[in-house]
């Protein structure tokens, strides 16, 4: 008899509890579109592409969907992506993504030969210069979205990684035991 | 034994085996051979760079301005000795990475001949504004380690009505006795030096702080000073880090300064003792900082001892003097074994915050693997700030920097004494600093992707606004154009008119 | 001289973890061998059972995690808790409570968490308490004292540890604390239930009870030895012992019939190696000295609780367990203050004087 009134309640009350899980989870719906506007908003806004997506509002509604992770921004680097883990309430590893290397563009002055595409698409003026006059990178400003590698017809654009001064130099993680 | 009852106004640290005792009974040696070649970087300061004023080729005197101070937080970099000037070019620092730093290059002419010095009659009566300016142009900075421009403090000091200047002669690392000799042997001008930055300041009083296992510098500071009732000499207990000059007020006054800021914010300005002797140098006999005592020591050095050397000579040619054998040099370092920084190599000059050069064997720093954290909380016991050690590591490791961040990883002062007692070997300092970097970095990171937002918007608007204008243009094209037209059929209406 | 950077301080204090692990081994010597001198072989085989299994244990799982064994075997943690669970048991108890104990330190209480300093748990104690409530019996069955030798001989011990034996009424009684539960819940008072004890005789270990806990006298010689060495601080054992005396001089005031008085308290059971030993065990006791206290005072108020009113004679493994599950919250509640903040971690008031 006991057994089959503790049976009974416990069924019960699963039942009643399960219900007001699932009440709850179709009312108290968390409405994911502003989710969008905030993740956009955070994002560097250069449409640049990196991450495959067209731009950062596809981007934005991709990482809210599920359909990318919160590290398929490079130029957003570490703190856009914890940023974006607390947001959506994910766990990342940030080991990984501190393996990938900033890299800037930087112009050979061999093979420059001035033609001004490069600075027409540059979404941050990053690159300087004149028609028929050897552009310039200015490292500080480029976010690495390579646009301009692509449409350098002579290629004498090229991706590097940021050069390590005394100014940028920090000490490395300890190896773990 | 139990250290039941701590004392309040002294927490935590550690007690090292000193090595004191092999440099401190000689004396500074001074007549150290000049070499052919120095090396003089022009940022040997905290703050902006020095700009160079020479060009190669030129000749300079010892003493003559090789790069100008540039903005408020900066300072000058002279000659230390005559000679040419050999290059303007990269050159590896004196650094844990040897990476390059823009270094003028002299050849000496090894007549080491001075440039004409400004000596004032009676440098006491020498108004305040004066002494802060001669500091400053004499390129002197702080010479703990800190490197912050001396100038800078004294003129901060005087703005913020300061009651103590603290005097830190603590030199609580091991090995180092470079201020400890300097105290021994030239107390006066010691003594004369703080005198003028109390001056320079516009402060009643001076307290020199020399821990306690210095009693021969105590004593020589002492009879200095026994003429000036303004300047107290007072002895502190021996333990690393008693030289961290927050720790050493609060032993010496109970104040404590506020996290959040200077030791100006309650009265207080820290010099360290050999600038004091710098700034004597500076004022007395109107000589710019082109040279400092540096202790050479270690196991692998065969004649440890203090050299006076000239600023930008190679750390290499230095630890030759002592005799150094180099297969027996199994790390060298700059500065004292708890916070100095080992070097990849030894042909880097030496700047003015090296106190010290070791050259350490192998068996001085044989480290043990390291082994998981058993949580014996010695590294809070050590830490003098108060902080959790062993908790801000393990958070680090699983790069939760936020969160070592909350346990007060900003706090940190990298004195290294927990990593000196860990059981374990655990590279404590090393997390903190990879996480102090690693946090600059992001914000560096977030300061870069605000500005790219600003200028894809100044682009975005640029591209809207020459969009707009085009198209205003266009239209103000077509206007004319309808305009002409209409006038056209007008004229050509009114000749039919007229025809008619 | 390599081309990574090195980070400081470039020289270390000399004391490693396997040194400390020695120490310890070292203080907890002379009460084990007292164990052993006072019952007998039995107690020598059962005390080299369960530490052999404790470090066969630890290799086992440390080979499971796919890492040599040998520089962890070398550091005698295991060692230290097998030690430790021995000391607990009943000398007189077979040998495969041993082995069942060393596994539940090692292996449930252990590496379970991750391995060495990742366990919320103390492994002695947990294993203790785990012995206990799965076999009641074996682990209540306490020998008289027999000393080496006058007791069983080294073959008639093996019987015993070995053998399946179980020891006869004869050779076997309660504890002072076991007794004192029994009589009082067959309405007996004190002083009357005491009349065979003897003060002095409790303190330098001649008394029944678990192998390497009678001997108040070599514990606390060892407890003070590891103090002086400064490899455990005296936060934690003070803060427990004198709890359990306060609350022991309060009680036995109030009502000298019903309850202990600080001697017995302090004397029994396993008061005083918990107190040096098991409340002192770095890894699942809190970080700071305040925290310590506080620490050491809840293991003593739950032990005086367990024992004056609760259904067990001796409450020091479970004190010590619910103290352990309170250790983090302590931690992350006692924190040392930063210099130039407050206890809250604000930064100081600027008060020019």
């Amino acid at each position: 008899m006991y057994v089959l009134s503790a049976i009974v309640i416990l069924t019960a009350l699963g039942l009643l509890l399960g219900l007001a899980l699932g009440v709850a989870a179709k009312y108290l719906k968390v409405e994911s579109d502003p989710l969008i506007e905030t993740i956009e908003a955070l994002m560097p806004g250069s449409q640049c592409g990196q991450c495959g997506f067209p731009g950062c509002r596809p981007a934005a509604e991709a990482v809210v969907s599920g359909a990318a992770p919160v590290t398929l921004c490079p130029p957003g680097g570490t703190s856009l992506v914890e940023q974006l883990a607390k947001l959506l309430g994910v766990d990342v590893d940030l080991s990984q993504t501190q393996d990938q290397e900033a890299m800037v563009a930087r112009v050979s002055e061999e093979t420059c030969t001035g033609c001004t595409r490069c600075f027409k698409v540059c979404p941050t003026d990053a690159i300087v210069g004149a028609p028929k006059q050897i552009h310039a990178v200015v490292a500080d400003a480029c976010i690495g979205c390579k646009k301009c590698v692509e449409v350098c017809p002579t290629e004498c654009l090229q991706m590097h990684p940021i050069e390590v001064t005394l100014r940028n130099w920090r000490w490395p993680k300890p190896l773990a035991a | 034994m139990f250290a039941l009852f701590e004392n309040p106004r002294l927490r935590g640290g550690i007690h090292a085996e000193e090595h004191k005792a092999e440099t401190s009974p000689l004396s500074i040696v001074t007549d150290f051979p000049l070499p052919k070649k120095l090396y003089i970087p022009v940022q040997q300061h905290v703050g902006k760079p020095a700009e160079p004023v020479v060009k190669v080729g030129e000749k300079v005197l010892k003493g003559q301005l090789l790069a100008y101070s540039q903005g408020t937080i900066s300072a000058p970099v002279h000659a230390p000795t005559s000679g040419v000037i050999a290059d303007v070019k990269d050159f590896p620092a004196p650094h844990p990475s040897a990476l390059p730093i823009r270094t003028v290059v002299i050849e000496s002419d090894g007549k080491d001949q001075w440039v004409d010095l400004v000596v004032p009659e009676d440098p006491f009566q020498l108004p305040a504004e004066e002494i802060c300016a001669r500091v400053g142009t004499a390129g002197v900075v702080g010479l703990g380690g800190a490197v912050f421009p001396s100038a800078v403090k004294l003129s901060l000091g005087r703005k913020n009505k300061i009651h103590t200047l603290l005097i830190n002669a603590g030199e609580c690392e091991p090995y180092l006795t470079c201020d400890d000799r300097l105290m021994q042997e030239r107390a006066e001008q010691i003594v004369a030096g703080i005198r003028l930055m109390l001056r320079g300041m516009d402060a009643p009083k001076a307290m020199v702080g020399i821990e306690d296992n210095k009693p021969e510098a105590f004593q020589a500071m002492l009879a200095a000073s026994r003429d000036y009732a303004n300047i107290v000499v007072a002895q502190v207990p021996t333990r690393y880090p008693m030289g961290w000059d927050r720790q050493m007020l609060r032993y010496l006054t109970g104040q404590e300064i506020p996290a959040d800021g200077r030791a100006t914010d309650i009265g207080v300005v820290v010099h360290n003792v050999a600038t004091a002797f710098a700034v004597y140098q500076a004022i007395c006999l109107g000589q710019p900082l082109i040279s400092r005592v540096v202790t050479v020591s270690g196991a692998a050095v065969a004649k440890p001892r203090n050299v006076e050397v000239p600023i930008g000579t190679l750390m290499s040619d230095v630890l030759a003097f002592c005799d150094l054998d180099k297969a027996k040099m199994a790390r060298l370092i700059m500065g004292g074994p708890m916070m100095g920084d080992a070097l990849p190599l030894a042909e880097v000059p030496v700047v003015k915050a090296c106190n010290g050069i070791l050259a350490l064997a192998a068996a001085d720093i044989e480290e043990p693997p390291v082994q998981p954290c058993i949580r014996c909380s010695s590294c809070v016991t050590a830490c003098p700030v108060g902080l959790l050690p062993l908790e801000m590591a393990s958070r680090i490791k699983a790069n939760q920097l936020d969160s070592a961040v909350d346990l007060g990883l900003k706090d940190c002062i990298s004195c290294g004494s927990c990593s000196y007692v860990c059981p374990s070997n655990i590279p404590l300092v090393h997390y903190f600093k990879f996480a102090s970097g690693e946090l600059v970095k992001r914000q560096q990171a977030d300061h870069k992707s605000e500005q790219t937002k600003r200028l894809i918007e100044d682009r975005n608007n640029r591209m809207e606004r020459i969009r707009l204008e085009a198209e205003a243009e266009a239209l103000r094209a077509q206007e004319a154009r309808a305009a002409r037209l209409a006038a056209q059929q007008q004229a050509q209406q009114a000749k039919a008119e007229e025809t008619v | 001289m390599s081309n990574k950077p090195i980070s400081g301080p470039h020289v270390a204090a000399t004391r490693r973890v396997d040194q400390i692990m020695r120490m310890v081994i070292l203080a907890l010597a002379p009460a084990t061998a007292c164990g052993v001198l006072l019952f007998g072989w039995p107690a020598l085989y059962l005390l080299a059972v369960t530490v052999i299994s404790a470090m066969a244990f630890e290799a086992f799982c440390l080979k499971l995690k796919g890492v040599a064994a040998m520089p962890y075997l070398r550091d005698g943690s295991a060692i230290v808790t097998g030690l430790l669970v021995a000391m607990t048991l009943p000398p007189w108890a077979p040998w495969w409570i041993g082995v069942v104990g060393s596994a539940m330190a090692i292996i449930l209480g252990k590496h379970v968490y991750g391995g060495l300093g990742q366990n919320l748990f103390n492994p002695a104690m947990l294993a203790r308490v785990a012995l206990l409530i799965s076999f009641p019996i074996e682990m209540t069955t306490w020998a008289n004292v027999s000393p080496l030798l006058t007791g069983p001989g080294v073959i008639d011990s093996l019987a015993i540890t070995f053998g399946g034996l179980e020891p006869t009424d004869a050779v076997t009684g309660a504890t002072t604390l076991g007794l004192v539960k029994t009589e009082f819940s067959q309405n007996h008072l004190l002083p009357g239930i005491l009349l065979d004890y003897s003060g002095f005789l409790a303190f330098i270990g001649w008394e029944r009870g678990s192998l390497g806990e009678t001997s108040s006298l070599l514990l606390l010689g060892g407890g003070i030895w590891l103090l002086r060495q400064g490899v455990i601080k005296w936060h934690a054992p003070v803060s427990l012992l004198a709890s359990i005396f306060l609350l022991s001089v309060i009680f036995h005031t109030w009502d000298s019939q019903h309850y202990l008085s600080p001697w017995v308290h302090l004397n029994s059971g396993a008061v005083m190696l918990v107190a040096f030993f098991i409340a002192t065990d770095y890894v699942t006791s809190p970080n700071t000295p305040q925290g310590q206290v506080i620490f050491g005072a809840g293991c003593g108020l739950l032990i005086f609780v367990i024992r004056s009113w609760g259904g067990y004679p001796e409450g020091t493994g479970f004190a010590i367990l619910l103290m352990n599950a309170v250790t983090p919250l302590i931690d992350h509640y006692i924190r040392p203050r930063i210099y130039g903040r407050y206890r809250n971690g604000r930064p100081l008031d600027i008060s020019n004087p």
